[in-house]
């Protein structure tokens, strides 16, 4: 495993305008991410989690360039790459490529399945036309189908072979990394393990990195080494999987983890209920983004915003009392038997 | 792609109206193309002036010799076949460069958006504020007499539509995650509309077309009736009603008398909307996304 | 037992007809019962027709589809022979429903008040005042804060995880005696869903109501029923309680259901998978549905599996389940070896 920094984002902000009246005069911004800084390293897969609402996806976005950053810096592979303009993105795109959530409306219906996956090897004229056609049919092969699907359409396909399909897309450009946009979220269980496992392959064989978004935490654990949580567009924590998940420091965290249901009648936790819904990214709380819902507040809470700090080796908080609330369960993190 | 095509076909051809309005086209069609069989012109002069077989201004009722009768001096059977190749002149060449501009209006207006979209829809809006028969007949008159200038007419003001729909459907197809994947795969803009806006938000716009290609006859033979329209004698069904305009109200205590002069040349349009109608209901329902697979 | 159900459900068989006339087995011989106060689980993935159960059980199959067989017995009633006029009495009344999307569920022109009132006096002659107060009262159940100010407000006005309170204050405001709860939390984020899960299990405490849920999660299912039907291509593959479903999965499917999902409280190196997609209902296997994606299958599987009860609650529908039976022993012996 490489272990130099693929990705570096600095202070990257994105804000949407609210337009109204005749004028389309801007009333307000949807602080959608809000200074967030990472790094990613090469051959790591970092997985970005948070509910809706939280800026993982116009992060992701972001990164790509498929929106533009309002304020802050993208590095890729040592170079900047935020104020690049678009003809000199492009061969930069070939490295970075997408995976879509929603596998019916990432393929474009009329083009067979063969002109979707080749698409990307042309614009960057890889391979000549022969070799790529032949090209098409090894990865389709590598991912599970079919080499003579090339010629049919995307509605003939269910929704696990057409995110199948999505994939063999982006791996087709040999991309260094691939951001994982709510990949597996819309599959049906039998088939969300398939692609799981498939990515995981994927990414020894082609010495991937990835960046996987999801709300989804045990996905997320599944397949990532390290986790990034996000809350109204700030990062809140930044942990290794196993720390994150065995011992989460941010109370935001800990609801997250306690809320997910695990599917084992013995295991019990404390529940942790948040009050409440996320406050809107147009007007977000004073002080720390959290505090209107954390059930450990303190009045230094709601002035001054927590910075996002390392407090052990590759453990970042952003939080005035990091591990004051405690994360309760009958059964600690184990091997299965 | 051919199982695909054999599937829509046979889908169109379930529909029993799809048929007809089909059936009514072909025929037309064949009128249209076997004009000069049909009702062969009288001497080598252009075919498209209707010969004058009379030299009484009276119209005469139809007979073995003039089947649909005679209006203004001139055999209302010749008019109306040799005016359906008219209608599908006017119906064509308007459709199709009208359609050409709104794709290309609309496109570059969705795709772009801002300030390029928010330019070129006022500029729509404008267009589209201006009383369309009041303009086109003082463009035409302007322009001056002739069917060529009743084309130009009805394409200004005829495109807003097509731009219109195509930008809202590409505003649609614009936020589909396959525009997106394309993006990141680093696929030109001009190529993303190309291949994948486009042929995702083009049916929309050719169902459109092919309903209006009927009532733009209808407008064409509306200026032709009001006289801006066709020359004098010309193959025309509008410019035929337009001799009929005198005879209308029939004569005293024969309301009905002078039937024929409207009902032939009418009934020949009413048809030729309907069949468009048709056409392009069925195609909606054909291509209609939401009943697919 | 027999007499306390409150529902049951008999050999339900609900047919779909494609356009081509095709005869489409949505919901092929169903049958299950839910006691009274009881939390049944409906497990499955899509298309496995739990969502089509659970309408056919209030007879709301959409037009494409049919009832063409079986028993609902609700209360003592069959209900697919009771006129349509007393079976709307019961929904709603005695059965309520509460669905996926909130959202597309409540109606954007008409206030929260409106709805909920609307479903109040459809089923309860109450005066107008009186009526407003139950509104209030449920509202006020369901956990929405400023009740009050919430009546006069519209759906759009509230987040996903309030509008799908509202959704259960409507549902629950006749005090029906059993609620269908359809992927309750599915469109909600985690947190908010640990909300949801929450009122549902103290509202059934409080007002002593049945419960089906229909879902996908089996987290979900472990945390909150007390049975569980596990249903695949139409049909019921295994039946039981909770523990016998998550420790002593007898049937192909739901084990390997549970070995492919990633879990929070296990590391798995690698997820075991379930081969092949889930058949569409044009075309499912004769005999056993699960067919050409089983480990286990032999030349039997081409027969009707028969049901096999294996405890008071515990029934599985497959050939092999001692074979099954067999190697998830194994497996348990290789793991604690290692």
């Amino acid at each position: 495993m490489s272990s130099a920094v693929i990705l570096k984002v600095e202070n990257l902000k994105k804000y949407f305008p609210i337009r109204a009246g005749v004028f389309r005069k801007v009333i307000a911004w949807v602080k959608a991410v809000d200074g967030v800084s990472f790094e990613v390293l090469g051959g790591e897969s970092l997985g970005i989690v948070g509910e809706s609402g939280c800026g993982k996806s116009t992060l992701g976005m972001t990164i790509l360039r498929l929106y533009e950053p309002t304020e802050g810096k993208i590095f890729f592979n040592g170079q900047e790459i935020s104020g690049l303009p678009f003809a000199r993105l492009r061969p930069i795109r070939k490295d970075m490529q997408m995976i879509f959530q929603d596998p019916f409306s990432s393929l474009n219906p009329r083009m067979s399945i063969g002109a979707i996956i080749e698409e990307g090897m042309a614009v960057h004229g890889m391979y000549s036309p022969r070799e790529r056609s032949s090209k098409v049919q090894e990865i389709l092969e590598r991912v599970g189908l079919s080499g003579n699907y090339a010629r049919r359409y995307p509605h003939e396909f269910s929704g696990g072979q057409r995110q199948r399909i999505g994939i063999a897309r982006a791996i087709a450009l040999c991309p260094r990394l691939i951001i994982a946009d709510e990949a597996v979220s819309s599959l049906d269980v039998s088939i969300r393990s398939q692609i799981l496992n498939l990515m995981s392959e994927l990414k020894e064989e082609y010495n991937l990195t990835y960046l996987f978004i999801s709300h989804d935490l045990a996905v997320v654990k599944q397949i990532c080494d390290r986790v990034l949580v996000m809350y109204l567009g700030k990062i809140v924590e930044i942990a290794g999987k196993k720390d994150l998940f065995s011992r989460p420091l941010h109370p935001y965290t800990v609801a997250l983890v306690s809320a997910v249901p695990v599917p084992d009648p013995d295991y019990k936790v404390d529940r942790i209920i948040l009050k409440g819904d996320v406050p809107s990214p147009i007007n977000p709380p004073s002080g720390c983004r959290f505090h209107p819902r954390c059930p450990v507040v303190q009045d230094i809470c709601r002035e001054v915003e927590p910075s996002l700090r390392e407090i052990q080796e590759g453990r970042w908080v952003a939080c005035h009392f990091p591990g004051s609330l405690g994360l309760k369960r009958t059964k600690e993190v184990g091997v299965e038997c | 792609m051919k199982r695909e095509t054999r599937r829509l076909l046979k889908k169109f051809f379930s529909n029993f109206s799809a048929c007809l309005g089909f059936v009514l086209l072909v025929f037309f069609f064949i009128v249209a193309v076997g004009a000069p069989y049909i009702a062969p012109p009288k001497s080598a002069r252009d075919p498209y002036m209707m010969p004058i077989v009379t030299w009484s201004s009276n119209p005469l009722p139809p007979s073995p010799e003039h089947p649909f009768g005679v209006a203004g001096k001139r055999d209302i059977f010749y008019g109306v076949v040799w005016g359906t190749r008219t209608a599908f002149r006017i119906g064509i060449i308007v459709t199709v460069v009208s359609t050409l501009i709104g794709l290309a209006v609309g496109s570059i207006a969705g795709y772009f958006g801002k300030l390029v979209d928010e330019i070129l829809m006022r500029i729509t809006d404008i267009f589209m504020a201006i009383p369309f028969l009041v303009a086109a007949i003082v463009l035409a008159t302007i322009l001056g007499a002739g069917l060529d200038k009743v084309i130009i007419a009805l394409i200004v003001f005829s495109w807003m539509y097509s731009a219109r729909l195509v930008r809202g459907n590409i505003l649609q197809v614009k936020e589909e995650q396959f525009v997106m994947a394309a993006r990141a795969l680093g696929v030109s803009d001009f190529m993303i509309i190309l291949r994948h806006v486009l042929p995702n938000s083009i049916f929309p716009v050719l169902i459109q077309a092919s309903m209006r290609m009927g009532s733009l006859v209808i407008t064409a033979a509306a200026l032709s009736f009001l006289g801006i329209g066709a020359p004098q004698g010309y193959a025309d069904w509008g410019a035929l009603l337009n001799y009929a305009r005198n005879w209308m109200m029939g004569s005293q205590g024969e309301a009905l008398r002078y039937w024929y002069m409207t009902v032939f040349p009418g009934v020949a349009m009413v048809l030729f909307v309907l069949a468009w109608n048709l056409v392009g209901d069925a195609l909606r329902d054909v291509f209609d996304p939401r009943l697919r697979m | 037992m027999l007499q306390k159900n409150l529902l049951e459900v008999r050999d339900l068989r609900v047919y779909f007809y494609s356009d081509e006339k095709r005869e489409l087995k949505a919901v092929d011989g169903v049958s299950f019962s839910v006691g009274k106060g009881e939390t049944l689980a409906l497990v499955g993935e899509s298309g496995c027709g739990k969502s089509v159960t659970s309408m056919a059980i209030l007879r709301l199959v959409d037009s494409k589809g049919k009832i063409t067989g079986g028993e609902v017995i609700f209360d003592g009633q069959n209900l697919l022979l009771l006129p349509e006029s007393r079976m709307r009495e019961i929904r709603g009344k005695d059965i309520a429903m509460i669905f996926q999307e909130p959202a597309s569920a409540l109606n954007p022109v008409y206030t929260i008040g409106e709805q909920i009132l609307e479903a109040i006096m459809l089923h309860q002659k109450l005066s107008p005042s009186r009526a407003k107060e139950v509104a209030l009262e449920m509202l006020r159940l369901v956990g929405i804060p400023e009740p009050e100010k919430r009546l006069n407000e519209y759906p759009h006005e509230l987040s996903g995880g309030m509008k799908q309170r509202a959704m259960i204050a409507m549902a629950l405001s006749c005090r029906p005696q059993l609620l269908i709860a359809d992927e309750p939390t599915t469109s909600l984020d985690v947190t908010i869903q640990a909300q949801i899960l929450e009122l549902i299990r103290e509202l059934q405490k409080k007002l002593g109501m049945a419960l089906i849920l229909i879902t996908h999660d089996l987290g979900i299912v472990a945390d909150m029923a007390e049975r569980v039907v596990v249903m695949y291509a139409g049909k019921v593959v295994e039946e039981g309680n909770r523990f016998e479903i998550f420790k002593n999965p007898f049937h192909p499917y739901t084990v390997g259901l549970l070995r492919s999902i990633p879990r929070l409280d296990v590391e798995r190196k690698k997820l075991d998978t379930i081969p092949g997609v889930v058949p569409e209902p044009s075309s499912f296997p004769v005999g056993c549905r699960f067919r050409g994606r089983c480990n286990f299958e032999t030349g039997e599987c081409v027969q009707e599996p028969p049901r096999t009860s294996l405890s008071n609650t515990h029934a599985v529908y497959c050939h092999h389940w001692e074979k099954v039976r067999d190697s998830n022993a194994e497996v348990l012996k290789e793991c604690r070896a290692q």
